[in-house]
Order: C-alpha cells, then sequence, then structure tokens
C-alpha cells in the first residue's frame, strides 16, 4: 500500500510540475514575445534640503509639462501627476491605435492608477517615477482610477480618458 | 501495523496552568475575531450600495472598519491561534510540558499589543488598513501595538526551541516527533520571514511615529513590508497544515502515507522565504529582473501546496475507504461528513483549490496587470486566508475548545450549519470579487460612496458579494454560538487527549531522512536564499533617502 501511494504521489508530483513549467513558459511568451511588460526602474525625484516633494515634481521633466504631447508620428505621452483626491490633468484626449506613453507620480502618499478595462495599472510612490505604454484598440469614455487606498475620500479620486 | 506520529503514545496532558494559558491566547484570537468579522459584514454590504457603517460603535469610517477588519483578522487572530494551538500540538508531540514563564510573557505581550493597537485604530487615528504604507502616517500606539504582537509569537517560537532542546538532551540519537517537527519549523520559518516587517516598524515607522525621524522612504518600507507580506500567509497557513496533516487523517479514520513528505513541505517553505513579489509588480523602482526572479521561485513554493493536496486526499481516501466507499470518488462521501471538526476543514481545503488557482493568476508576471489592486485580490484571499484557514480554525475549534475546557461540545448539528453557510457565502462572495476584479472593481475602495457613474460590470458584483458575505457573517455567528454555549453550559466530560493522526509507516531511524531533522542546514540554506535574491536590491537603495512627510488625512 504505501508502495504504491508513492508511486501515485511521483506521478502527482511529475504532472504538477509540467503544469508550473508550462505556466512559466506562457510567462515568459506573454512578456518577451507579446511584449506585456511590467513597470520597471524609471528614475526618481529627489527634493532639495527644505524643499517640498510637490515643488520638486514640479521642477523635474516632464511633470513641468503635464498632459498629451505628441512624440512621434503615432507615438503620445501623457504626463500625470498624482494628489490626494485627484489626478491631474483630469480627462485627457488620445486618438485610437496610437501608442500612448503613461509617466505619472505621487506628490503626498502612495495612490493607484489603473485604466479600467485596461492592463495600464501601476503604482504611484512618492519620490519614484512610473511609466507604461498602451494602445486603446476601442473609441471610447475609459475611466481612470486611484486603486490603492490614499486616505478619507480616495474613492472619489478618478479621472477621464477619452479615446477617438 | 500503524504508528502514532508523537512521541508519546502512552497519553500526555499539559499541566493545568499551561492549558488555561494556551485557552485565553486563543480565546484571545476569537475575541479580535469577532470584531473583526463584524467589520467585514459593512464591507460586504458597502459593495452592494448599503452604508451602514457610520453606525457600527466606534467606527466612523469605511477606512476605519476596513483597517479593523483586516488587522484584526488577518494579523492578530491568526498569531493568536497560532501560538496557543502551535504551542499546545508541539507540547503534545514532544509528550513534554513547556516553559510557563514564557507562555504567560507571549500572552501578556499579544494582549498589551492588542489593546494599543485597537485603541490606536477605534481613536481613529490609525485608519491606514492592514498593509500601512507610509508615508500614511498611524499614530505610534498602533505601531508599537504591532512591534508586540509580532514580538508574542518571536516569545513563543522561544518556548518551542527551549522544549525541543530538553527533548533532544532526554532523546538522545532520536527522531523529532512529527507533531512537533511541523510546529517548530513554522515558527523557525517566522521568525526568519517576520524580520522584515519588524524591521519596517521598529526601525522607520515607530520612531517616525514619534518624531524621532523626519521621514521615510516609501519604496523600503513596502519593500521591507512584503518580504514579510507574503510568506506571512504560509504562517497563518501552516498551523491549519498541522491540523491537515496531524489531525485530519485521524478525524477521518485514515492515516498519513509518508512522515518525510511531511517533513519536505515544511523546509520548502522554510528555504522558499523570498517569495510573492507580486504584491510589488507593479512598482516603479524595482527591476524587472528581480520581479521575474521571485516570480519563478512564487511558483516553486506551489509545490509543497500541491504535496499537501496529495498526502491529505490520500488520508481521506483511506478513510473513506475503511467506511465503505468505492470507485474512483465514492469515498470522498464516505468520510464523516457530519462531524462539524471535519466537514469544515474538508470544505475549507474544496476553498483552497479555488484559492491556490487565483493565487497562482496573482503571481503570474503579466497576468498581473489585468487584477493587480482590484477586487479579485481580496475575491482570492478570502477563500485562502479567509476560508482555508479561518473556517479551518472553526474547525480545529470543534475538538479543540471541548479539549480545552473538558465540555462537550453544544452541538455538533449547529457546527455543520455553520460551516455550510460559510461555505456557500465565500463561494458566492468570492464569485462576486473576482468578476468585479475582472471587470476593473478597485478594492479598498468605498464603493457605496464613489462619485462617478459605477461601470454596468461591477453592479451584479457588488450585490453577489453583498448576499455572500451575510451568508459568511451568519456562519461565524452560529460558530460564535456553539463557542459561547460550549463553555457556558457544555456539559462536563473527560476528554483525555487530542486527536493526532497515525502514520503507515514509523520514521526512519537510518539514512538521508536524518538530514530532514538537522535545522541548523535548513536555516542555512533560506538565509543564503534571501541574500542573494534581496541583497543586491536593498543594498542599492543606500544611502536611505527618508524625505517623504507623513501624511495623515483619514
Amino acid at each position: 500500500m504505501n508502495h504504491t501511494a508513492e508511486r501515485y504521489e511521483r506521478f502527482f508530483l511529475i504532472i504538477s510540475g509540467v503544469f508550473l513549467a508550462g505556466f512559466l513558459v506562457l510567462l515568459a511568451y506573454t512578456s518577451i514575445h507579446m511584449k506585456i511588460m511590467l513597470p520597471g526602474r524609471v528614475g526618481v525625484i529627489e527634493p532639495r534640503p527644505g524643499e517640498p516633494l510637490a515643488a520638486a515634481v514640479f521642477r523635474t521633466a516632464p511633470f513641468n509639462h503635464l498632459g498629451v504631447k505628441k512624440i512621434g508620428p503615432d507615438d503620445y505621452e501623457a504626463v500625470y501627476f498624482a494628489q490626494a483626491w485627484a489626478f491631474f490633468p483630469r480627462q485627457i484626449e488620445v486618438p485610437v491605435g496610437a501608442r500612448i506613453k503613461f509617466i505619472a507620480t505621487s506628490v503626498d502618499v502612495t495612490h493607484g492608477f489603473f485604466i479600467a478595462g485596461t492592463r495600464v495599472n501601476m503604482m504611484l510612490l512618492p519620490g519614484q517615477i512610473s511609466e507604461e505604454t498602451y494602445t486603446f484598440r476601442k473609441p471610447g469614455k475609459y475611466l481612470l482610477i486611484c486603486h490603492e487606498y490614499c486616505g478619507l475620500l480616495h474613492h472619489m479620486m478618478h479621472a477621464w480618458v477619452i479615446v477617438k | 501495523m500503524s504508528t502514532p506520529i508523537v512521541a508519546a503514545p502512552e497519553g500526555f496532558s499539559l499541566p493545568d496552568d499551561q492549558r488555561r494559558l494556551i485557552k485565553w491566547t486563543i480565546y484571545l484570537g476569537f475575541i479580535v475575531l469577532a470584531f473583526g468579522v463584524l467589520n467585514g459584514l459593512d464591507q460586504a454590504l458597502n459593495y452592494a450600495h448599503i452604508d451602514v457603517f457610520r453606525f457600527f460603535p466606534g467606527m466612523r469610517t469605511y477606512y476605519q472598519g476596513l483597517t479593523t477588519h483586516g488587522v484584526f483578522n488577518a494579523i492578530i487572530m491568526t498569531f493568536a491561534f497560532a501560538n496557543g494551538f502551535v504551542a499546545l500540538t508541539v507540547a503534545r508531540g514532544f509528550g513534554s510540558k513547556l516553559n510557563s514563564g514564557l507562555l504567560w510573557a507571549s500572552f501578556i505581550t499579544i494582549l498589551v499589543g492588542t489593546v494599543l493597537t485597537a485603541w490606536a485604530i477605534v481613536s481613529g487615528k490609525a485608519s491606514v488598513l492592514y498593509t500601512f504604507y507610509a508615508p500614511l502616517e498611524a499614530s505610534w500606539p498602533f505601531y508599537l501595538g504591532l512591534a508586540l504582537v509580532v514580538i508574542s509569537t518571536w516569545i513563543t517560537s522561544l518556548n518551542l526551541f527551549v522544549t525541543l532542546a530538553k527533548y533532544r538532551r532526554e532523546h538522545p540519537g532520536q527522531r523529532i516527533p512529527l507533531l512537533s517537527y511541523m510546529g517548530v519549523v513554522t515558527y523557525v520559518f517566522w521568525d526568519i520571514a517576520s524580520l522584515g516587517i519588524a524591521i519596517e516598524v521598529v526601525v522607520f515607522l515607530l520612531p517616525w511615529s514619534l518624531g524621532l525621524l523626519k521621514g521615510t522612504d516609501p519604496l523600503v518600507d513596502r519593500t521591507l513590508f512584503w518580504f514579510t507580506g507574503h510568506p506571512i500567509v504560509y504562517f497563518w497557513l501552516l498551523p491549519i497544515y498541522i491540523s491537515w496533516y496531524g489531525m485530519i487523517p485521524r478525524q477521518v479514520n485514515g492515516a498519513l502515507f509518508s512522515d518525510s513528505a511531511v517533513r519536505i513541505v515544511f523546509l520548502l517553505f522554510l528555504i522558499l522565504i523570498p517569495v510573492g513579489f507580486h504584491h510589488q509588480y507593479l512598482d516603479p523602482g524595482v527591476p524587472r529582473s528581480l520581479k521575474y526572479v521571485i516570480a519563478v521561485l512564487t511558483f516553486g513554493v506551489f509545490v509543497p501546496s500541491l504535496m499537501t493536496a496529495f498526502s491529505v486526499m490520500y488520508a481521506l481516501e483511506i478513510g473513506g475507504r475503511r467506511a465503505g466507499g468505492s470507485g474512483l470518488i465514492g469515498w470522498f462521501f464516505r468520510i464523516p461528513w457530519k462531524d462539524p471538526s471535519v466537514c469544515a476543514q474538508v470544505l475549507a481545503m474544496l476553498a483552497f483549490m479555488l484559492g491556490g488557482i487565483t493565487g497562482l493568476m496573482n503571481a503570474s508576471y503579466s497576468m498581473n496587470l489585468e487584477i493587480h489592486n482590484t477586487t479579485f485580490v481580496p475575491g482570492h484571499f478570502h477563500l485562502t486566508v479567509g476560508t482555508a484557514v479561518a473556517l479551518s480554525i472553526m474547525g480545529i475549534a470543534y475538538w479543540l475548545v471541548p479539549y480545552l475546557e473538558q465540555k462537550e461540545l453544544w452541538s455538533r448539528k449547529a457546527g455543520l450549519v455553520s460551516s455550510w453557510l460559510y461555505f456557500i457565502g465565500v463561494l458566492i462572495f468570492a464569485r462576486g470579487m473576482i468578476s468585479g476584479g475582472l471587470a476593473g472593481m478597485p478594492r479598498r475602495t468605498a464603493i457605496s460612496l464613489i462619485d462617478y457613474p459605477e461601470p454596468h460590470a461591477w453592479k451584479l458584483a457588488g450585490i453577489l458579494i453583498g448576499i455572500g458575505g451575510s451568508l459568511m457573517f451568519a456562519g461565524v455567528v452560529v460558530f460564535f454560538v456553539i463557542v459561547a454555549a460550549t463553555v457556558l453550559v457544555g456539559k462536563r466530560v473527560e476528554i483525555a487527549d487530542i486527536p493526532y493522526s497515525v502514520t503507515l509507516a514509523r520514521p526512519q531511524t537510518a539514512g538521508w531522512e536524518l538530514g530532514l531533522d538537522r535545522l541548523r542546514y535548513w536555516i542555512a540554506a533560506a538565509v543564503v536564499l534571501i541574500v542573494i535574491i534581496y541583497g543586491p536590491f536593498l543594498a542599492s537603495q543606500f544611502p536611505l533617502r527618508l524625505n517623504i512627510p507623513g501624511f495623515v488625512a483619514f
């Protein structure tokens, strides 16, 4: 009985191992071939001694020019800052099918930056710059929400992305 | 044929004073759980647009209630239960009493820690949720209280190690009994894993909340938090594994087939401490390579859970076949479903399968972008910690409370009602949370108060969450009625021992298996892996930039 159990267990573990290895291969495929990337290291914002973080953000490029900027034939940059409890700018307009690079940071606490129904999803930490590129395939009015708790009125923190 | 897995088969009972301390440690957990689940009901109703939290005693905002729910249920209740339950199983395994002074110290520490933390939360000065991400700044009793709660677990582990040392002195050359082995490794694992949160709180957040430090570095704080924050789920889970391996086979009249397989499972958890970076997948400032490496290790930690699934199901099958079950799955219906302790824990195992699958999805590098910080995540962890752990604790209580009180369980039937209510409730609840998350519904958000039009797909999700959460709440209410009635009006009976399992084969006394008991080598391996994985990243954060001031608008 004991022997049979050990044989079954080995069989069970081999099957499980094959599944897990398969999952890892799929992950490699999505990140390398489909280029679905997680945010990585972009840059930091260093306040000078005594300088408030917000002041340091506004003098650091690209946060000295908020909003949408065309940087190539089909490439745009959308620059945001987040503050309890709003995103700035509150609404942007971008074209369908263009590559949009979202660049954002926080001037106070940790915020989330999530466009519901898409994979534009990143954390904004005070002092760190976040970046993610996305292409909208369908026109519409997209909801941008903060999905990390940031204080009393966290649930009101949202903005809109109009895709035309 | 069968060999008991504990060392003292002739029976053993703890001295009365030690049994009483263990009892009160576990009851502290239950009391805290009662407040925690009360504040779970208002969270669930909130998703269904029923706004009741302002009527809750001592709670002024949704986020204050959410902080109570998370801190009480996931941190204090689980730690109190582990401190009591694991101390009991380790002592029983060794057939030896514990150190009374350390038992007292652990109980007083967690009690004071709980009071301080609760006071900070109820006074509204610590609505920072159970992740307390800086620069959200709670008042100092919150951090001090949490530090004491963690220290109580260290005192408990010291107690276990002292008892282990005594056993080794008195039984030279003998294997560590399996029941004790599981508990000791659980606490060794936790001692190492808890260092991240301990450093975060004691070195940074507590001095900062007292005004001794001007600011914090949110990224370093998060990294220290999540160093502990994913392994913490295994500290919740491993005491339950002790029950699934060490008691359930006995309760279903089955047996464990392998002693060594269990030891390997616990060692794998010890070695694979650097797992679960999905909490920080979307953080800026962390190199992608680090995220990727830990993603792979996280898939690795799934192996011990799959081994557990096999061993435990095999034990259930032995029991089911002995009771006359036949066929491929016929045995499953012959296990003692009428025993509330078995019923609750087997239902918890079923929920854990769904929890495991959704957990793999969270950890899946690129898929995480779809669901990060949506309600998909609490949907997942209410199946794991919220059911696999919580419902198992209730199941364990159905024999543990009678054992500690020496009284008969008040009603077995009510125990079945509670278990099924909770199980059906969590399936509906998690279905709502998971579908809402896939439609972009954010977690930790007062949905009943949002000021933008709610996307259509969130509405059905919210109703399911409200219904499922209410059923779970009803299940817990029945549980507390049973515990209270057992304590207050239960019939006096003599219960000599706890239900420990047997293994099909006696543990090996020679060969490679002996290496499984040489814990110091496994500890060294765990530390080396941690240094390799976390060392370069943490080193790159020096000199620390503690320049982000606190924020208290909550």
